[in-house]
C-alpha cells in the first residue's frame, strides 16, 4: 500500500462569493501521476493553486506528510509549480531560469551548474543555456518552465496544463519524457489538463471534475470503463448515453427493450443512465439483431471507421473497422459486459 | 475653394502653428544658451564668445552653495523617492481592482494638485510639527512630489509582468521580499529608472515648493535667482551657464531613454 503523501479534506473556496471548490477531498500517493482533469474553469488551477500554498482554502485542510500546512508560505513547502503560463523571468537566461531555485538554496557553483546542465539535457534543450527567454518558441519556453521546476528534486510537482502550447508529435514525446522523470526521479506529478487522452495515457489516478467538484476518482481504465456518471463519461472518450431503467439485477431495459448487463445493487426499476462505448458495438445480420438502424453517416478516422446508425429517430455512434455504405440497413448487438449502468446523478 | 486649396490652407495653418509652439518653447532656451556664452555681463548686448562664465560656476562662491544644496536634494529625495515609490508602485499593482483604482487616485492628486497648495500645506504640516525650516524640510517636501511620478511610471510596467512571476520566485524558495526584489524590480528596471529621471528632474526644476519650505537661510539655484532678482541685484551670467547645462543634461537624458526604448522595441520586433 502506497504511502500518502497529500490529503486535502473538506477544501471550499469562493472568489467574489463564487464557489470555485466545494468539498473537495482528495488523498494523493507517494509518487504517484494523478491528473486533475475536467473542463476549463471547473477549478483545476485553484486546487493546485492551494496546494502550492498560493491560495487559501476558505474551508478545510491540506495536509502534506501528515503535516497541516495551511499556514505555510509556498516557500515553505517542498513543492515546485510549473505554472500555466511559464512565468518564466524575462530578465534571466535560460542557464539562470533554471538555476533559480539552486542559487536561493545556496547550492555550490559547479553543482548548480552539473545539474541545470543535465536538466536541460532531459528537457532537450541542450546548448540553450545563453538564450534569452524571450527568444525561445512557445513550446521550448514551456520546457524551460518544467526544467526550472524539477532541476529542484522536489517532493511534489504541480504541473498545470504544461504541454498545452505544444504540436501533437513533440507533445507525445514530452509526455513520454514527463512519465519516465516522474519515474526515474521519484517525484509525485500532480498534473493538470483538461485533454482527457492525455490524462488516460499518462496518469496513474485521474481525478474527473466539474465545477468545483469531484465527480470521480480511479485510474484510467477505472474511469473509463466504469464512469460514475452520464458527465465522466461524456468527458473521457466518446460515449452514447441512454436514459434507461434497471429492471432488476441483471437486467436493463432502455430505449424500449431489455438487455442482459453485468450491474446489479440498483433499486428495482430505478432510473438509470446506460453507457456503450462506440467501440463496443458490433454490427450483426439485422435478422438476429435486438437494434436495427440505418447507416446515416460515415467517416474514416485513420485507425477506424466512424460510423452513425439511426435506430428509431436516435443517433447511435459506432467505431468499427468494418466499413459500411451509407443507407445500409444494419443490425447491432453488444456484449453484455461492456454495458454499464450508471446512478442517474444530480450535478451533471 | 477647392478641396486641394483647403488643404494646402489647413497644412499651412498647421505648419504655422507648430513653428509657434516651437519657437515660444525653444527661443528663451536658445536665448540662455546664447547669453551663457556672452562676454558680457549685460544682457542685451553680445560681447563675444566666452566659457568663463561656466568656470565661474564651480570657480567662485556666487553660486556654490545653491548649486549644492540643488544637487544634493535632488539626488538624495530621488534616491529615496525612487525606491518608496517603486516599492508604492508594487503594492498597489497586488491590491484587487477596485482598491488599485482608488489608491491611484490618492497617488494622482499630488501630481494635479497645484504646486503652491502643496507648497503652503507642507508648511503648516512642518510647523505644526515644530520642524525647522531647512535642508530637511525641503528634501522631505522634494522625496513627497516625487514619490507619485515613480509609482506613475512604475506601474505600466508592472501590467505588463506575467502575473504569476512573483508567486514563482516564490515557488522556487524566495521569501515575500526577496521575491519582490529578484522577480519583479528587474523586470520593472526601464519604469524605475524613467521614475528616477523624472523625479530628478522635477526636483532640480522646483521653485515654489521649495520656496514654502526652505526658511531663510537655506537656498536652491531656483530660490536664490529668484531672491538675487527681487534684491534687483545684477545676477551673475553664471546663472545662464547653470541652466545651460541643465538644459543638455535634460535632452542627453531624454535621448537616452528614447534610444533605449528603440533599442528595446526593435529586439521586440526581432
Ligand atoms: N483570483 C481569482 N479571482 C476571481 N475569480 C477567480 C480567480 N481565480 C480563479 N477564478 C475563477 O475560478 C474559476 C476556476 O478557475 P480555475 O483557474 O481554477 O479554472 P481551471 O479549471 O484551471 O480552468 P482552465 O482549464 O481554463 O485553466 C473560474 O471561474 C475563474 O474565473
Ligand atoms: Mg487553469
Amino acid at each position: 500500500m502506497a504511502k500518502t503523501l497529500i490529503t486535502l479534506s473538506g477544501i471550499e473556496k469562493s472568489f467574489d462569493g463564487v464557489k470555485v471548490l466545494s468539498d473537495f477531498n482528495l488523498s494523493i500517493d507517494e509518487n504517484e501521476f494523478i491528473t486533475l482533469l475536467g473542463p476549463s474553469g471547473c477549478g483545476k488551477t485553484t486546487c493546485l493553486r492551494i496546494i502550492g500554498g498560493f491560495e487559501t482554502p476558505d474551508a478545510g485542510t491540506v495536509a502534506i506528510d501528515g503535516r497541516i500546512v495551511n499556514d505555510l508560505e509556498p516557500n515553505q513547502r517542498q513543492i515546485n509549480t510549473c505554472f500555466q503560463r511559464y512565468a518564466l523571468f524575462p530578465h534571466l537566461d535560460v542557464f539562470e531560469n533554471v538555476a533559480f531555485g539552486l542559487r536561493i538554496r545556496k547550492v555550490e557553483k559547479a553543482e548548480i551548474v552539473r545539474r541545470v546542465e543535465e536538466t536541460l539535457r532531459l528537457v532537450k534543450l541542450e546548448g540553450y543555456g545563453p538564450r534569452a527567454v524571450s527568444t525561445l518558441s512557445g513550446g521550448q519556453q514551456q520546457r524551460v518552465a518544467i526544467a526550472r521546476a524539477i532541476v529542484n528534486r522536489p517532493k511534489v510537482l504541480l504541473l498545470d496544463e504544461p504541454l498545452g502550447a505544444l504540436d501533437l508529435k513533440l507533445r507525445q514525446e514530452m509526455q513520454y519524457e514527463l512519465k519516465e522523470m516522474q519515474r526515474t526521479l521519484g517525484i509525485t506529478f500532480v498534473y493538470v489538463t483538461h485533454d482527457q487522452e492525455e490524462a488516460l495515457t499518462m496518469s496513474d489516478k485521474i481525478v474527473v471534475m466539474n465545477q468545483g467538484r469531484i465527480l470521480q476518482v480511479g485510474t484510467p481504465e477505472d474511469v473509463y470503463n466504469e464512469p460514475k456518471n452520464r458527465f465522466v463519461a461524456n468527458f473521457i472518450g466518446e460515449s452514447n448515453i441512454f436514459e434507461g431503467v434497471m429492471r432488476e439485477d441483471y437486467l436493463v431495459s432502455f430505449c424500449g427493450r431489455e438487455f442482459k448487463c453485468v450491474d446489479r445493487g440498483f433499486a428495482a426499476d430505478e432510473p438509470v443512465d446506460v453507457v456503450i462505448r462506440p467501440e463496443d458495438f458490433d454490427f450483426v445480420p439485422p435478422s438476429k439483431a435486438k437494434i436495427v438502424g440505418v447507416v446515416d453517416s460515415l467517416v474514416f478516422r485513420g485507425v477506424h471507421y466512424e460510423i452513425n446508425v439511426i435506430v428509431e429517430g436516435r443517433e447511435y455512434t459506432i467505431h468499427t473497422t468494418k466499413t459500411r455504405s451509407i443507407g445500409d440497413r444494419v443490425g447491432l448487438a453488444v456484449d453484455p459486459s461492456l454495458i454499464h449502468v450508471m446512478k442517474r446523478d444530480v450535478h451533471a | 475653394m477647392t478641396a486641394r486649396t483647403r488643404k494646402r490652407l489647413y497644412q499651412t495653418v498647421g505648419a504655422c502653428f507648430t513653428a509657434a509652439a516651437f519657437l515660444s518653447v525653444y527661443t528663451p532656451i536658445a536665448v540662455i544658451l546664447a547669453l551663457s556664452v556672452n562676454d558680457s555681463l549685460k544682457a542685451y548686448a553680445w560681447e563675444g564668445f566666452t566659457l568663463r562664465w561656466y568656470a565661474d560656476l564651480f570657480a567662485t562662491d556666487v553660486m556654490h552653495d545653491p548649486i549644492m544644496n540643488t544637487l544634493l536634494v535632488a539626488i538624495l529625495a530621488t534616491l529615496i523617492a525612487t525606491v518608496l515609490g517603486t516599492f508604492f508602485a508594487i503594492g498597489i499593482h497586488a491590491l484587487d481592482k477596485t482598491r488599485r483604482t482608488r489608491m491611484m487616485v490618492l497617488n494622482n492628486v499630488p501630481v494635479v494638485n497645484p504646486e503652491i497648495v502643496t507648497g503652503i500645506s507642507l508648511l503648516i504640516v512642518f510647523s505644526l510639527l515644530g520642524f525647522t525650516l531647512g535642508f530637511h524640510t525641503v528634501l522631505i517636501a522634494h522625496v513627497f512630489f516625487g514619490v507619485p511620478y515613480v509609482v506613475l511610471s512604475v506601474m505600466p510596467r508592472l501590467k505588463k509582468l506575467d502575473p504569476n512571476l512573483y508567486e514563482a520566485a516564490l515557488d522556487l524558495g524566495c521569501t515575500r521580499f526577496s521575491a519582490v526584489l529578484r522577480a519583479i524590480v528587474p523586470n520593472v528596471a526601464t519604469g524605475i529608472l524613467a521614475g528616477a529621471l523624472m523625479a530628478f528632474t522635477m526636483s532640480i526644476d522646483d521653485f515654489v515648493i521649495t520656496y514654502f519650505t526652505s526658511g531663510s537661510e537655506y537656498m536652491n539655484v531656483s530660490t536664490w535667482l529668484y531672491a538675487a532678482i527681487g534684491r534687483s541685484r545684477s545676477f551673475t551670467p553664471a546663472a545662464y551657464a547653470y541652466n545651460a547645462i541643465i538644459f543638455l543634461f535634460t535632452i542627453a537624458a531624454i535621448i537616452f531613454i528614447n534610444s533605449r526604448k528603440e533599442k528595446k522595441e526593435r529586439e521586440v520586433r526581432r
